[in-house]
Parts: structure tokens; C-alpha cells; sequence
């Protein structure tokens, strides 16, 4: 066992960091360590110079574009772009319907989408959950009929996460009859979001932003072309995305990030004449996150690392789910207690580009209970912290 | 030892229920934010008729003479309903600091007013430097010819953008001060902004505004013991309004619990999700009994502030895991502003960071 760079993995490093130095624009950077809203340019801006690096596609094959970076390169990749605090790649396109796409989709498909996802020129988003598929996401009720050379499709999708962006939705579609198991009557379809009858319904969350939709699909005529693989075996293909992409979902290089980030503000914190750093109850919050964080990174590492051996990436991944988020989670309660008193302010608008009025509070203080509501998100989505539990409790400890 | 009401106490607390019962649903509690104001002066002339603005003030002042229990029954109901008329800031703050330190002439041009719900007042004692350490603070009063140049910082003083006049706290002559400030004041930059509960607060910026002498509240070293014990009696009150806010909290859990259907069968249906909702109880019902020891220290006024700093720990702990649960057992619609628990959960949050938090009411605690 070690756990030194190699020299040509310390190069790969340097090369990392003067990309970010020299290709990192400046605006965006400072809208991303103010925590100011990024619009949808600046998202698409910003994958756009991955692409042109050649570094969009971190998990693709190389046959489509992808880096063909082994798994410590990617992990030096992630863990340079958040030191430098870079907007995160929206995952709907690249890590997931693109994924879909190369693995189980036609040559039509992969020559008409992947190069457009690849290029960040599409923006994509997710229909699956519906209304009452949460958890039990095969119980989706979404249909679509076969009629001619097309579907049609009807119902709802919800917690669809900046549907207000996209151009294209991947959906997961009931085209089974009711006398099939749930799973076994699913199909992947691609939809274009301006066919006729698909609307959105925006979802504020507590952080007062709309990030989320309902999106409402009445009588919406999908060319049949659009089908991913095979009718009634989609719920395999949205399993088998789940299964292998985990690289990221730790998020231990953002929460390594913030960490040190957070120390350093507690340490410039006055807590009645000493720093909040020097605080014991304090402290030990903050230490023991710390050590957390570092179990984490070398979990994910050991996950890594029997990915690069060949084998599935299997249960393990739930505890980078569940450990992650809760991590993060915690970070975020740190934070408002460093914000002190101005935790308690509400000001959205003062996070949204073009705010031209008396900023409340120092620096991000005052958005500190916008981001710890807004993160709670991340013990519910992607599979509930609880599903999780209940996969390592069954397929691990066979429970 | 006797938990039980009065009957007196009894009829306030049933009085406070229909009220909130009647005029303080979630809808009316979304217009109410939505008001440039942050609360319904209807709601306020109606408390002022219901002469609960008079509770905690001396029947002298034309108060009711009531105490620490009658608070704690009026500001549990304020958590189950989600209150945001300002009584916190005019009638437990300011009132109790006028209560403590006021001469006979500020009393009376305050207290009636107050009880009649015809003043609104802010109080202003909080900075970056020091946190939660009331006398650490770097706003300054200089004394001059009229009475008093004050110039400093002030962060998150409760209904200020509201107030007429503002309590504000500074360091003059090697102590604490305590100043009636008119916001209108030639010096003063007052910013307001909404709070995470709907209500509304301002950071203020003083430049050498002049106040009388008269203005002052409190004098040789009074006013520092004074505004500890006021917040004290602040930090009860909103120890009660949480317990209030976790109940329904749990209610709407257990209730969601039992209708939301995942797999063919009801979430409650899941023990694993049942002995988290009984471990929300349990930490409830702890939080309810240490507010009850608080208050019963502060109705005997023995061993007060490790009291209330015990209870504000407490509590503080209970709610985290009180607010937490109740979003993430809700799922996605927990964290939506649609339903009405985030907006629970956002008051206690509020409540976590006023009048110091978890951590440092261990502090003080421990401090003995």
C-alpha cells in the first residue's frame, strides 16, 4: 500500500492547475466564491472550455470523447477543481443520459446526441421521479403509448432540477401493461422539451429559489426513434447508470475545500476575545469532520482502486453516498454557526447576479441558512439516504 | 411540586389557542411575511384588546403583573402557529428592559403605549465582535453637552425597521449603555431585511448620533446585569416557542408518515422510520420539561441563569434533531417553501441563533 503521487501523476497535477489558473475565467470565479447564482451561460460557458480541453467526458470512453483517465487522475481532477472552487458540471448530459446513451443506445443516437452533450451544446435534464415515485421510483406512472412511428406520452415528473435550461429531458416511461412486475415495464425515452404539451410548473425551495420543476407531459408525441435500447428494459439501463457512476458522489473534494475554508474563517471569527476556532465544543466539531472527511477520502480511494482492478463498483458506494452528504451536511450547519447573528437573514436577491443594494453581513454570511436548507436536499436525492441504508443492510450484510 | 395551571393560566391558554385557532393558520401566516411589515397590525391591536401585551409588565405600569409562565404558554402557542407580530422585540425585550431600568418618565411614555399596542420598538445589542458576549462590543457612547454621541455597528436588531424608537446598547465610560434611540436620527443608516421566519430585522450603522441625556436606560453599571437578565427572559420564551414548533413539527411527521404510500404500504409502516419519529417525541417531550424546570427558576428566581442556559441547550439540541427529521422524513416535498414545515424548521433555526446558541449556553452552563 502507498499513497505518494507518481511523477507522471504529480505532472498531471501541475498540468491541472494551470488549465484552472490560466482557463478559469475570473467572473465566474468570483460569482462561485460569493455564492451569487449562476445563470445558465455561465454553466455552459465553463463546460465549454472542459470541451475544448478535451476534459468533458473525465468518465467516457475514449472512443467518444472521454479522457481516458485512470482512476487517480480523476481524482486529482476533482480534487484541483474544487480547490479552485469551479461551478459543478451539470450532471444530467454528462454523467448520465450521455453514459446511457454510448452504453445501451444505437449508432443513430450516439452520432446525433453524444457529440452535442460531449460539447455541452444541449442541455439536458432528468425525468423520473414523479409526484408519488419517490423512493419507489419503479412505481412510476408516467406512460407512453405506442402509436405509428412515435409514443405518446403522459404525466407528471417532479423535482426536475433546472428543466427551466433544458433542451432535451431523458425519461424513465411506463410502456408496459399492468400485468408486469413495475420494474419490468419501463423504457428509457429521450424527449426534445419544446414538442408540443410538455410544461413546467417551477418548485420554490426554502432557499427561495425556484431550481427545481413539475414537468407535465399531455399527449406528448415522442418519435419512437427515441427509445433508448430495448421497449420495457429501461429501469436495467437507469440501474446500471446508478451502479457505476459513483465517482464524485463522495463529494470529498468540495467538502475537503470547505473545510479548510470554514477553519480559517472560525479562526478570524472573535468569539469574546479569543477566535471560534479556539472554541473546544467548537473545534471538536470541526476536527472531528476533519477526520471524518479523511476515512471518506480513503474509502473512496479503496472503492477507486477495485474499480481499476476490474471489479463492480458494488454496495460500498452507498457508504460514500450516506457518509458524504451527511458530511456535507454537517459542513453547512458549521458554517451558520461561524455566520454568527447574520444566519438569520433572508436575502436571496442579494445572491442573484445584478444585485445592487446594501449587502447584509460580511461576505457570505448572511446565505449561510440558504445553502444548509438548500443542501438538505442531498440526504433525500440520488437515492435516499435511507435506500441506502437499506442496500448496504441487505446486499452487504445480508440482512 | 405542581406542573398544573392556574385557572387563570388556563384561560389564557385556551384564549391563545382560539386566537391562533381563528387568525393564525399557515395561509394567513404566508400573507403576513408577504407584508412590507413582516406582521399583522390587526393581529396586534387584537393582542393589545386581549390585553396580552400587558403580561409581563407591573400592575402599576398598568400591567397584568404576570411572569415567566404566562410567557411560556403565549410564546408556545406563537411557535405551533408560526407568530411573527413582534412580541419578542417590544413587550419581552424592550418592555423588560423599560421594567428594569426605566425612570418614571421613560415608563410612561413607553409602557402604556407598548400595552396598548400603539409603540413598536427595536432592540439593538448584537455585533460581529463578541458574538453572543453582550458586553463585548465595539459601538461606543461619548458623552457630550445635550447627553450622549454614539457611533458603531449593529447587527440583526429584531423588529427595528419597524421601530419608532430602538434600544440600543454601547460602551461608554468603562461600561455597558443602554440608549433609547429615535431611528430617524441624523447618523443612522438602517438597513432592513427579512428574517429566516418571515419576520423582519436591520443592521444599523451610527455615525456620532446625538442623544439625550434623558435617552439613557439605566445608569451606574445597571444596565449590563439588566439586559442579561432581559435576554434570559428572551431566551425562555423562545425555549417555549420552540417546544411549540416541534410539536406540530412531530404531529405533521407522524401525520405524513401514515398517508405517504412508497412499495404498496404506508412509510409508517417501516420501523426503522417509526423509532425515528419516537426518538422526535422523546426529544420533544425532554425539551417541554426542561422549559417547565426554567420557568419554574425563574418564577423563583433561584439559580436563574443556569437555568435558562440548561434549558436553551436543551432545546437547542431537540430541535436540530427535531428539524432535520421532520424535512428529511418528508422527502422532497420537506424541503419545498410550499409546505408549511420548512417553515417550522426556519423558525428554529432562528431560534438556535438568538440569545446565543447551543454551544454557548453549554458554556455558561458549565460556568456555573
Amino acid at each position: 500500500m502507498n499513497n505518494t503521487l507518481s511523477a507522471a501523476d504529480a505532472l498531471f497535477q501541475d498540468e491541472v492547475r494551470q488549465f484552472l489558473a490560466s482557463e478559469y475565467p475570473d467572473d465566474i470565479r468570483v460569482r462561485m466564491d460569493n455564492q451569487i447564482e449562476l445563470d445558465r451561460d455561465d454553466f455552459v460557458r465553463w463546460q465549454k472550455i472542459l470541451f475544448a480541453r478535451g476534459w468533458a467526458g473525465v468518465n467516457w470512453p475514449t472512443e467518444f470523447g472521454g479522457t481516458g483517465w485512470t482512476p487517480i487522475q480523476k481524482y486529482i481532477f476533482a480534487n484541483e477543481c474544487a480547490r479552485a472552487n469551479t461551478p459543478r458540471v451539470v450532471p444530467f448530459g454528462l454523467s448520465m443520459v450521455g453514459p446511457v446513451i454510448y452504453t445501451f443506445g444505437n449508432d443513430a443516437q450516439k452520432a446525433r446526441f453524444l457529440p452535442d452533450i460531449l460539447a455541452s451544446n444541449v442541455w439536458w435534464c432528468q425525468g423520473y421521479s414523479e409526484p408519488n415515485a419517490g423512493s419507489d421510483l419503479a412505481s412510476l406512472k408516467t406512460t407512453a403509448v405506442r402509436d405509428g412511428d412515435d409514443y405518446i406520452v403522459n404525466g407528471t415528473k417532479t423535482w426536475n432540477t433546472y428543466g427551466q435550461y433544458a433542451d432535451w429531458i431523458f425519461c424513465l416511461v411506463r410502456t408496459g401493461t399492468s400485468d408486469t412486475k413495475a420494474q419490468e415495464g419501463i423504457s428509457f425515452l429521450l424527449i426534445d422539451m419544446r414538442t408540443p404539451g410538455i410544461t413546467l410548473s417551477p418548485i420554490v425551495l426554502l432557499d427561495g429559489t425556484p431550481e427545481v420543476n413539475e414537468v407535465h407531459f399531455d399527449n406528448v408525441r415522442v418519435p419512437a426513434e427515441n427509445l433508448i435500447g430495448v421497449e420495457n428494459e429501461g429501469w436495467t439501463y437507469a440501474k446500471y447508470l446508478l451502479s457505476h457512476e459513483r465517482t464524485g458522489i463522495a463529494q470529498v473534494a468540495r467538502s475537503k475545500t470547505r473545510l479548510q475554508h470554514l477553519k480559517r474563517r472560525a479562526d478570524a471569527t472573535d468569539n469574546g476575545g479569543s477566535s471560534l476556532l479556539n472554541d473546544p465544543f467548537f473545534s471538536k466539531k470541526v476536527y472531528e469532520l476533519e477526520t471524518d472527511l479523511m476515512a471518506l477520502e480513503y474509502t473512496e480511494l479503496r472503492v477507486l482502486a477495485s474499480l481499476a482492478a476490474g471489479s463492480a463498483p458494488g454496495p460500498a458506494s452507498s457508504i460514500l453516498k450516506i457518509k458524504g452528504t451527511e458530511i456535507a451536511q454537517a459542513i453547512d450547519e458549521l458554517y451558520m454557526e461561524v455566520a454568527g447573528h447574520h444566519m438569520m437573514a433572508f436575502v436571496p436577491a442579494q445572491f442573484r447576479s445584478g444585485f445592487a443594494g446594501n449587502a447584509i453581513g460580511e461576505g457570505t454570511a448572511a446565505n449561510a441558512a440558504r445553502v444548509f436548507l438548500n443542501n438538505r436536499k442531498a440526504s433525500i436525492y440520488g437515492g435516499s439516504n435511507e435506500i441506502q441504508r437499506n442496500i448496504i443492510s441487505k446486499q452487504v450484510l445480508r440482512l | 411540586m405542581n406542573f398544573d395551571f392556574t385557572e387563570e393560566q388556563q384561560l389564557l391558554a385556551d384564549s391563545v389557542d382560539a386566537f391562533m385557532r381563528d387568525h393564525c393558520d399557515f395561509d394567513a401566516h404566508r400573507r403576513i411575511v408577504a407584508t412590507d411589515l413582516g406582521y399583522s397590525t390587526q393581529n396586534w391591536a387584537r393582542f393589545a384588546e386581549l390585553g396580552w401585551l400587558a403580561i409581563p409588565f407591573n400592575e402599576h405600569d398598568g400591567g397584568l403583573g404576570f411572569g415567566p409562565t404566562e410567557l411560556s404558554i403565549v410564546f408556545e402557542r406563537f411557535g405551533q402557529s408560526l407568530v411573527t407580530e413582534p412580541y419578542l422585540a417590544n413587550i419581552v425585550l424592550a418592555g423588560g428592559l423599560l421594567n428594569r431600568l426605566g425612570t418614571v418618565e421613560q415608563k410612561t411614555d413607553w409602557i402604556p403605549r407598548l400595552i396598548a399596542g400603539d409603540a413598536q420598538m427595536g432592540v439593538a445589542y448584537a455585533e460581529k465582535t463578541g458574538r453572543y458576549h453582550l458586553d463585548q462590543i465595539t459601538t461606543t457612547a461619548e458623552r457630550t453637552e445635550q447627553g450622549w454621541q454614539i457611533s458603531g455597528h449593529k447587527i440583526v436588531a429584531l423588529n427595528a425597521p419597524n421601530a419608532e424608537a430602538i434600544i440600543v446598547s454601547a460602551r461608554g465610560e468603562d461600561e455597558l449603555m443602554l440608549f433609547l434611540v429615535n431611528p430617524k436620527s441624523a447618523g443612522i443608516q438602517l438597513n432592513g431585511y427579512p428574517t429566516l421566519d418571515g419576520a423582519r430585522a436591520a443592521d444599523l450603522e451610527l455615525r456620532q448620533v446625538q442623544v439625550d441625556a434623558k435617552a439613557r436606560l439605566g445608569n451606574q453599571h445597571a444596565a449590563l446585569p439588566a439586559l442579561v437578565k432581559t435576554l434570559d427572559e428572551a431566551t425562555l420564551c423562545v425555549c417555549a416557542e420552540a417546544v411549540g414548533a416541534m410539536t406540530i413539527l412531530l404531529n405533521k411527521t407522524t401525520e405524513y408518515l401514515k398517508t405517504r404510500r412508497q412499495f404498496g404500504v404506508p412509510l409508517s409502516s417501516f420501523q426503522a422510520l417509526q423509532h425515528r419519529a419516537t426518538e422526535m417525541f422523546i426529544e420533544i417531550e425532554q425539551a417541554r420539561s426542561i422549559v417547565a424546570m426554567a420557568v419554574m427558576a425563574a418564577e423563583s428566581g433561584i439559580d436563574v441563569m443556569r437555568s435558562v442556559s440548561a434549558a436553551k441547550n436543551r432545546v437547542g439540541r431537540a430541535a436540530r434533531l427535531v428539524g432535520q427529521e421532520a424535512i428529511q422524513l418528508h422527502g422532497g416535498i420537506g424541503i419545498t417553501d410550499e409546505l408549511d414545515v420548512g417553515h417550522y424548521v426556519k423558525r428554529l433555526m432562528m431560534i438556535e441563533a438568538l440569545f446565543g446558541n447551543t454551544d454557548w449556553h453549554l458554556q455558561r452552563f458549565a460556568a456555573g
